[in-house]
């Protein structure tokens, strides 16, 4: 309890305090209330970066989920010493440091990189395609850096169903298709959707992809957040950004905990 | 021992404080005979624009122990000076406009010259500095401008000559191009470009600035403040926006990386070493910058990062094995002058957050 107050609430408090504050000229806080902060955040400018921001992350989402249920479902029909090899390829990449595997995606995507002079050397294409520097580069490496984060819970929703249950179904007539349909899907949606909520925060936070993947013509509300602090040297406004994350990512819980209730409740 | 020195020094010191105060050189009196190796310095500098074993350098020379911190940007050292109290700094290295900045509130020390005989191996052109003329507060550690930085081997025939070259460019560079995101460098090829001043603080010049680049941004490969030169060097882009000095970086990869002045003219950057007020090692950091300001250490500088000094004895002694190399090297101080200097915005800095912010967010 001591440490949840130290690390969670003190931390959120600070900045909710900021957030009431004006910005001194040269940074730091100047103690005189104001409601300004609130008010700027609702300029279409800021809205339109935190709708471009949630965009980009339910693309992402959605790939991730697209991509990390049918792998979780392969994996829970290994044989179980092959499951744990395939968890730990699964997590392989988090070995390697987060910044250095953007990196190399540079070095896969750009106009002169492996996979441009690749095509252009089978003569598949005569231009190097703009691959690197694009929404659709911020979205691959977003949806690389945390598809791992997907693949996990769904994991561990579907291993932990009865098989008998869908035996049960299959035995009864149904076929291969409509027992994951009717039986297994339903009882994973707990876990599918705690997947969705570890792949959506962070994502929408994220502020290094958008720089390096995104060549910074993409801004998501965490560089518009970092550069409040690091480079506007404002940081009430920052303050007030960061809260209204911290709101949203409350609401999308709620969300959450009230879906999977229903779910369950159901079952 | 060590303690009858200070008490001596104490003596001595109370002797001078008359002198001192007359002299007015700043808030109070420094010693010049304080003993420096009671004295443990705290520097912040920028990681990379200090030769390595400085800190080691100065304590045999000096005698004052010295710790050297790294900060990223002027930002983030800003952030810690004007957080309020001793930020435990003595001095810091800040570019100009934010020295001017610092001076404004009250958190440098006016320097005591007296304690830097070394100010005479300055260039004459580096005391009349727009940011803080006559040097009163700060000291130029580095200089230099921003430009073209480009390939002319693949822009034959085509080398850029404006800053229009950039914004504007031919069908066939059209995203090989990058810009610096740094708000004062993202605005000033437009800034130019249109005429205007790159301290400009006029709304309705800022918004003319601010459609440019946004129409710019269109032909952009990426902003890009850090790895351009080395776009450079694959080919990836063929045309950057790039300090002088970071421009070197690519040509000594590849003679073909050239560096241009547009012909509408640039800024004139500054990065400069100041005493913070709340220093407790006044007489040391005095004695430290003295220490940079003796020409082979200040040719260092240009020796090893490419970046220009304003030490015409320094520089007198490195350019002719490097302007051959860097033809930017040769800039003289002059020439440097005649750009534009950059100074604070103070309240309008939010004005230029906000443009930028709709600039690459657009």
């Amino acid at each position: 309890m001591g440490y949840v107050i130290a690390f969670m609430v003190l931390p959120v408090a600070i900045i909710a305090t900021y957030s009431f504050f004006q910005r001194g000229q040269y940074g730091g806080i100047v103690y005189s209330l104001t409601l300004d902060n609130f008010a700027r955040a609702l300029d279409s400018l800021y809205v339109g970066i935190l709708g471009t921001s949630v965009a980009l992350s339910s693309t992402v989402t959605l790939l991730a989920l697209l991509i990390g249920f049918p792998t979780a479902l392969a994996i829970t029909k290994l044989q179980p010493q092959h499951q744990n090899i395939a968890l730990v390829l699964v997590i392989l990449p988090f070995w390697t440091n987060f910044l250095i595997r953007t990196y190399a995606w540079i070095v896969l995507l750009s106009s002169e990189g492996l996979l441009n002079q690749g095509l252009l050397g089978l003569g598949i294409i005569s231009d190097p395609l703009a691959l690197l520097y694009t929404p659709g580069a911020v979205v691959m490496g977003l949806l690389y850096a945390y598809l791992p984060l997907m693949v996990l819970p769904i994991y561990a929703a579907l291993s932990r169903i009865d098989p008998s249950l869908r035996e049960a179904a299959i035995d009864l007539g149904a076929s291969r298709f409509t027992a994951l349909r009717q039986v297994v899907f339903p009882l994973a949606i707990p876990g599918t959707l705690v997947g969705c909520v570890f792949v959506f925060v962070p994502s929408v936070g994220n502020f290094i992809v958008p720089e390096l993947l995104g060549g910074g013509k993409t801004v998501m509300v965490g560089n518009l957040i970092r550069d409040q602090f690091l480079k506007a040297r404002d940081w009430p406004f920052g303050s007030v950004l960061a809260i209204a994350m911290v709101v949203m990512l409350v609401l999308l819980f709620a969300l959450q905990a009230r879906i999977t209730k229903r779910v369950l409740g159901q079952g | 021992m060590s303690r009858t020195t200070i008490s001596l020094s104490v003596l001595v010191g109370s002797t001078l404080f008359l002198g001192a105060c007359a002299t007015g050189g700043g808030s109070e009196p420094l010693d010049p005979n304080a003993d420096l190796s009671a004295q443990n310095l705290v520097v912040s500098n920028w990681a990379g624009y200090y030769p390595e074993d400085l800190a080691t350098a100065f304590e045999e020379a000096v005698g004052s122990s010295m710790t050297i911190t790294n900060h990223a940007t002027n930002e983030e050292i800003m952030a810690k000076l004007t957080a309020g109290g001793d930020s435990g700094i003595d001095i810091a290295f800040v570019s100009g406009q934010f020295a001017q900045a610092l001076a404004n509130q009250d958190l440098i020390y006016e320097l005591d010259k007296s304690l830097i005989p070394n100010l005479a191996n300055l260039a004459p052109e580096a005391d009349n500095l727009s940011y803080d003329p006559g040097n009163k507060f700060s000291v130029p550690y580095a200089w230099g401008t921003t430009g073209i930085c480009y390939r002319s081997d693949l822009m034959a025939g085509n080398e850029p000559t404006s800053w229009m070259d950039l914004l504007r460019p031919d069908d066939m560079y059209k995203g090989k191009v990058t810009a610096l995101a740094t708000e004062r460098w993202l605005m000033l090829p437009a800034q130019k470009a249109l005429g205007y001043s790159v301290n400009t603080q006029d709304e309705g010049e800022m918004n003319e600035v601010k459609d440019l680049l946004l129409e710019a941004k269109g032909n952009l490969l990426a902003y890009d403040d850090t790895t351009f030169y080395s776009r450079l060097v694959s080919g990836e882009a063929v045309m950057t926006v790039a300090w002088d000095g970071w421009c070197n970086y690519g040509t000594i990869e590849n003679p073909d990386i050239k560096f241009v002045v547009p012909s509408e003219g640039s800024d004139l950057w500054v990065d400069t070493m100041v005493v913070l007020k709340s220093s407790k090692n006044k007489e040391a950091a005095h004695a430290f910058i003295n220490f940079i300001l003796e020409p082979t250490n200040h040719a260092w500088v240009a020796e090893n990062i490419l970046y220009k000094v304003p030490n015409q004895a320094a520089m007198d002694a490195v350019l002719p094995g490097l302007v051959g190399d860097f033809p930017n090297m040769g800039f003289t101080a002059a020439q440097l002058l005649g750009y534009e200097g950059l100074v604070d915005l103070g309240n309008a800095a939010a004005l230029y957050t906000r443009l930028a912010t709709e600039i690459t967010s657009g």
